[in-house]
Formats: structure tokens, sequence, C-alpha cells
């Protein structure tokens, strides 16, 4: 039987008055592929530090690989924070040989296995340079070596795209596959919607603090009716009264939620009235649809630099 | 607790490392020898200015033969008395009547003249000597004619010997307090070029970002204990590292310095011993504090706005525990030694002049007392500067928010 690598329950957190974090439930199976989605702001980061230890509660509680003193995992935990930090003047190989320590490993084990890590990631001749020589795409590569050196039984990951080019998007995505692969629970933050869609099986979706979805991307998809998107030759016509109250016209085009009774209905009236269809499909809606359903306000554009394929 | 241990060693040992094997610490270990060059320097600078550095008067004596030669006598007589300072020296010339040429002179340098003979003495100051000077040269020529009436028929100067009442006090000596003032100005030398360093070293972690990573790996506890610790560390090599080149230098080159010193009244072992003791105990009593308070500041400019105020904080302590120095059992030394901050300075004095062991080991558990307690606000303010970090984070995700709101619909 699997259990859950994370628990919260009700969990609230406030900042100076104001609630960033405002009753929050979570259950993150074991070996699962976790996203939490939200909009810049909503209290996602919040939530990892709470669910971490970084920071205690006001209310609530959570259990981490069973403990319920967050600091207890530790050692069984990887955490890649939004903003990125290491020592500039250590070399690669001991900055992430300090990070392995910091989670328990000794620093001769640390050392071999950054060597190994580095080595795979391609980035052998690195290890002894200092990561301010690096750039910023290489530094962040160590920082996240460094948050797997340990080999986490539990990878919580806040915003891990931002900031990558579209290669390391696909390594990083890769990366995150293998973790799991190997057994590895691994919890992430985003706000960039196409990840979540390829990588979870199971998401999250906090506004303003709060859960506003808890399932799998298809349920996330199923909450909305289908969208119908319908092209005539006609403008105008009698027909018109048949299509739903909701429809958006464009000159000759016009969308509209699937109504309860199927298309059947509307198409007969349409033929019956002479419409003339010239197209018709009928689609899923998207996650990014549905995500501004649920978050009730537009979702922002992906950061400059940032490439959402 | 033992992950809190040995959570705190993994940073001490970072921090350390870090500190020590970087060329910037060979720099920082050689501070001292920066004023020792400067001091040398000024001092040769300005030496050469002031006749060879002397500071007891010259008087020529310009008079007739035979009254210099009694002159010179009795100024030698009284000199066996009063030490080498108390009476200016004297140099001889032929018999002058100008006295003003022989100042003019300046290739001598002298600063009173004295012509004519001891019964028609003309005493010239030159325009920089001290006027208390025709008074010294007064007794010397009042000495040289008493002995001229005499005749030769002066009595022997007496011997007195130095017979005491009761035996020398072993307490409050003239040179035990030398001792002690020794002491407890070198801790706070140490002190204060070292205490001060535990102001900035969270700002490090702050400004890289890297405490996020260390926040969620260890205990907030562990990254402040490991940080004391590793300032403590490095302090102690500093200390260590000088205290065996100069104490090296001193046995290797003039050992006889060492002889002359005076001995501490517990003995120089305890007093070495104690010495170390109250370092460590004063400086993780400051570091506690310091550490405290760095870490509420946000930017380097903070901490350097910080520094003024926390030098003059120990400055006052110094105050503090050195106005008892010379009385260790007045009120003002016993309540130097009782607060906790000025106690180890106040307590290495004491060890100097008094035998006394048992208030040092009540000394010594009182500062652990309030150590444990130091630690225990100090950790508690920087726990809540840890995670304020976070909450700063907050807002500014928030305005970020903003941003992007207003990227999609602008105002």
């Amino acid at each position: 039987m699997t259990g859950l690598a994370v628990e919260a329950h009700s969990l609230v957190k406030r900042f100076e008055g104001q609630r960033a974090v405002d009753g929050i439930d979570l259950a993150v199976p074991e070996g699962s592929i976790y996203g939490v989605l939200g909009p810049n702001g909503a209290g996602k980061t919040t939530t990892l530090r709470t669910l971490l230890g970084i920071i205690e509660p006001d209310e609530g509680w959570r259990k981490v690989l069973g403990e319920q003193r967050p600091m207890r995992a530790a050692p069984r935990v990887g955490y890649l924070p939004e903003e990125r930090g290491l020592y500039p003047s250590m070399q690669a190989k001991e900055a992430i040989a300090f990070l392995g320590n910091l989670r328990g490993m000794t620093l001769a084990d640390g050392r071999r296995r950054a060597l190994e890590l580095l080595e795979e990631a391609g980035l052998g001749e690195a290890a002894g340079k200092t990561i301010r020589q690096l750039s910023k795409g290489m530094a962040q590569t160590v920082q996240l070596l460094g948050t797997i050196v340990h080999r986490p039984r539990l990878l919580v990951l806040d915003e891990p795209f931002s900031g990558l080019d579209a290669i390391n998007q696909q390594r990083l995505e890769g990366l995150i596959r293998a973790q799991v692969a190997d057994g590895a629970t691994v919890l992430f933050s985003t706000h960039v919607i196409a990840h979540a869609e390829r990588l979870c099986e199971r998401i999250s979706v906090i506004a303003k603090g709060r859960v506003r979805f808890d399932g799998t991307v298809a349920e996330a998809r199923g909450r909305l009716p289908q969208r119908v998107q319908l092209t005539t030759r006609q403008a105008e016509g009698g027909w018109r009264a048949a299509l739903p109250a909701d429809v958006a016209a464009d000159g000759r085009r016009f969308t509209f939620a699937l109504p309860a009774g199927g298309i059947e209905p509307v198409l007969e009236a349409l033929i019956a009235g002479g419409a003339g269809i010239e197209a018709l499909s009928i689609e899923r809606p998207s996650l990014h649809e549905a995500f501004v359903d649920l978050v009730g306000e537009p979702v922002p554009q992906p950061e400059a630099g940032e490439v959402v394929p | 607790m033992r992950q809190l241990f040995a959570s705190a060693w993994v940073i001490a040992r970072r921090d350390y490392v870090t500190t020590v094997f970087s060329r910037i610490f060979l720099l920082f270990l050689l501070t001292p020898v920066f004023p020792a060059i400067f001091g040398g320097v000024f001092a040769s600078l300005g030496g050469g200015d002031d006749a060879g550095g002397r500071t007891v008067p010259l008087v020529v004596i310009a008079t007739d033969a035979p009254s210099a030669q009694s002159l010179v006598a009795a100024h030698e007589r009284l000199r066996r008395r009063l030490g080498p300072d108390a009476l200016p020296d004297l140099a001889r010339q032929p018999a002058a009547d100008d006295g003003a040429r022989l100042l003019a002179d300046h290739r001598h340098g002298y600063d009173a003249a004295l012509t004519g003979s001891l019964d028609r003495p003309h005493f010239l100051l030159g325009a920089h000597a001290p006027s208390s000077l025709s008074e010294d040269v007064g007794l010397i020529v009042d000495t040289a004619r008493a002995d001229r009436a005499l005749g030769g028929a002066a009595p022997v100067p007496v011997a007195l010997g130095a017979a005491r009442a009761t035996a020398p006090p072993e307490t409050a000596t003239q040179d035990r307090t030398g001792i002690a003032k020794a002491g407890q100005t070198g801790l706070f030398i140490i002190l204060v070029m070292l205490a001060g360093m535990s102001l900035s070293t969270f700002i490090e972690e702050k400004s890289n970002k890297v405490i996020e990573v260390l926040a969620a790996a260890v205990p907030v506890d562990a990254i402040f204990l490991g940080k004391l610790c590793s300032m403590l560390a490095i302090a102690l090599t500093f200390v260590g590292v000088w205290t065996v080149v100069i104490a090296g230098g001193i046995i290797a080159f003039k050992p006889a310095m060492l002889m002359g010193l005076p001995t501490p009244a517990v003995g120089w072992p305890t007093f070495v011993a104690l010495l170390i003791a109250y370092f460590v105990g004063n400086y993780l009593l400051l570091g506690a504090v310091f550490l405290g308070i760095g870490s509420q500041a946000g930017s380097p400019r903070e901490i350097q706005v910080m520094a003024l105020p926390v030098t003059m904080l120990q400055l006052v302590l110094y105050g503090f525990a050195s106005a008892g120095v010379a009385h260790p059992d007045r009120w003002i030394s016993i309540a130097a030694a009782l607060f906790p901050w000025s106690s180890p300075l106040a307590m290495i004095a004491r060890a100097a002049e008094l035998p006394a062991l048992w208030p040092h080991l009540l000394a010594i558990l009182w500062q652990i007392v309030w150590l444990a307690l130091a630690l225990r606000v100090a950790a508690g303010m920087f726990r809540k500067a840890v995670l304020k970090s976070g909450g700063s984070g907050w807002r500014w995700s928030k305005t970020k928010t903003a941003e992007a709101v207003e990227s999609i619909f602008p105002p």
C-alpha cells in the first residue's frame, strides 16, 4: 500500500495580519509527481516553506515522510528554493558536497557523488570552478544536483523551471522523472501550466492562500464543459435562436459551451434554418482554461526569456 | 539534540574553513602589524626634531672653573638621591659672560645657561625651557654653596635602610595592578577587534540567499550555534597565532623581558588558564548578542551603522571593569564582576591581584548561566530574522503579481 509522502491539514500562516496561507489541505501520494499551481503571490512558496518546517504554521498540522516535525525528515528531503543561493566562492563540487553534508551525508561521500552527478550532467570540467565562475544556468544545475545528492525520498522544488532555457527545462523534466522512477516523490510549484500538464499526476490549484482544486489534470479539465466552435456561411437568420444563451459571436464565428443536451438539437435547428455549416469543432478545455476558471483571474504570462514548449 | 550539534558542526566547519583558508584572512591576521609599523615610522619621524628623544633639559655651566667643579659635584650628589630624571643634565663650557650667545648656538641644544660664579650666578632660560628649571638649578647652586661653606666637612650621606612596620601586602601592589590592567586591556583590545565580526557574519547568507537552503535543511538554532562557534574558533586562531609569534619572539630574542615580570596573585599557569577562560566567556557573551543584533540588519550598510554603537558599548563595559582595577574589593569592582558582560574583564584583573580561586569558579558559573540566557534570547532574535526573510519574499511576490496583472491590463 502506498502512503502519503506529504500530508497537510488546514494550514494557516499569517504575515502581518494577512493570511498568506488560509486553510490549505494537501495529500501527496508516495512516488507521485505532484504540482502546486497558482498565480504569483498565491501562497505557493509559503505553503512549501511551512511544509518543510522553515516556518511554523499558525494553525493546522502537517506530516512529511511520516514526521510531524518536518526537521526530523530533513535528511530524506531535498529542497530547491525559488530564490536560488549558493556560496559564490565555493567550488561546484564543494557546494554540492556541502548541501549533502547539511542533509546528513559525510563530506567525503558528498564530494564523490558530486563528481558523479556533475559528470552525468555533462559538467565534469566545472567541478573545480567556483560558483562565481559558472554561468547562471550552470549554477542552477549545480544547485539542483546539490538538492538530489543525498538521494532524497521527497524532492520539493519551488518554481524549478523559472529562469531555465528550453533545453535545461527538458533536462529538468527528465531528472524529475528519473527521481520518481527511483521511488522518490516530487512536489513542485509552478505558475506555468504547461509543465504541470506534462509532468503531474495530481495537482492542487492554489489562489489567495486557498486550495481551489485538488485532483488529476483530467479532472481539472473535466470541470469545464467542452467548447463548441462553429462557423456558418450565413451571418443572420432565425436559426440563431437555437444557439445557447452564453454564445460569443464574432461575425460568422460562434463559440459556446457544449449544451447539456448535446450538439445534435443545435445542429438540427441550424440545418433546418439554412445557416450553412462551414466548420464545427468540439474541444476539450485546456488545463490553462480550467486554471483561469479556477483562479478567477488572468494567468500571468511566462516570464521574459522563459520558453514554454 | 544530536541533530542540533551535528548540524551546527557542519555550519561551523564551512564558516571556519572558508574564512581561515582565504587570502583575506592573511590580511586580517596581519592587521596588528600595520599599526606597529606606522607607530615605528611616526616615532622615528617625530624623534628627529626632539633632539634625540631627550626628556631631561640640558643646562650649560659656563662659570669660573672652581664654581663649575663644585656645581658638578653637588649635581652628582643630588642625583644619587633623587634619580636620573629629577634634575637637568649639566654640560661644561669655558667661562663666558654672554649666556644668550651660548643658547643661540643650536648645535648643542642647551635649554638654559648659567654664567658668572657661585657668588654671583647669572641664569638665562632658553625660549622653550620650562620656568621651573630655574628652581632646579637653584637647588644645585644652593647645595654647592652649602658644601663650600662647610669646607669639605659636610656629613656623610646617611643610609636609612628599608625596614617596614609590617610585611608588604600580597595584594594590590603597584606591579600587580599593572598586570591586572595589562590583562584587562589586552582582552578588551582583542575583543573589540574580533567581536565586531559577528555582527556581519549573517549578512553573507542573507545576501546570497543561502539562508533559505540552510533553514530548510537544519534547525535555525543550529545555524546560530554553528556561526557562533566558528566565530570563536576564528578568533582563537587569530589569538593563537599571535600568542605563538609574540611569545616565541620574546623567548628567542629577549628572554630577559620575562624575568622582570611580576607574578600574578594566582600564579602564572592559573592566570593564563583564566585568561583563556574569560576570553572565551566574554567572546561568546558578546558574540551571541552581536549575532542576534546583526541578524536584524537587512544590508551591509545597516551593519556599518550598528558598528559604532556596538564598539561604544564595549568601551563602556571596559571603562566599568577598569574603574575598580586598583581596588578589587570596592563596590565598583564587585559590581563590574557581577554584571555578566563586564564580569570577565573585571575578574581577570582580580586574578592578577588576589590569590583566592573560588570567586573565579563562581564567576565562571555565573557567566555560563548568563551565556545560556543570552544564547536563548539571541537565537530567538535570529530565528525571527530568518523567518522574516521569508516574510519579505511573500511581500515581494505580491508586488510581482501586481506587476504581472498590470502587464496584462495596463491601467
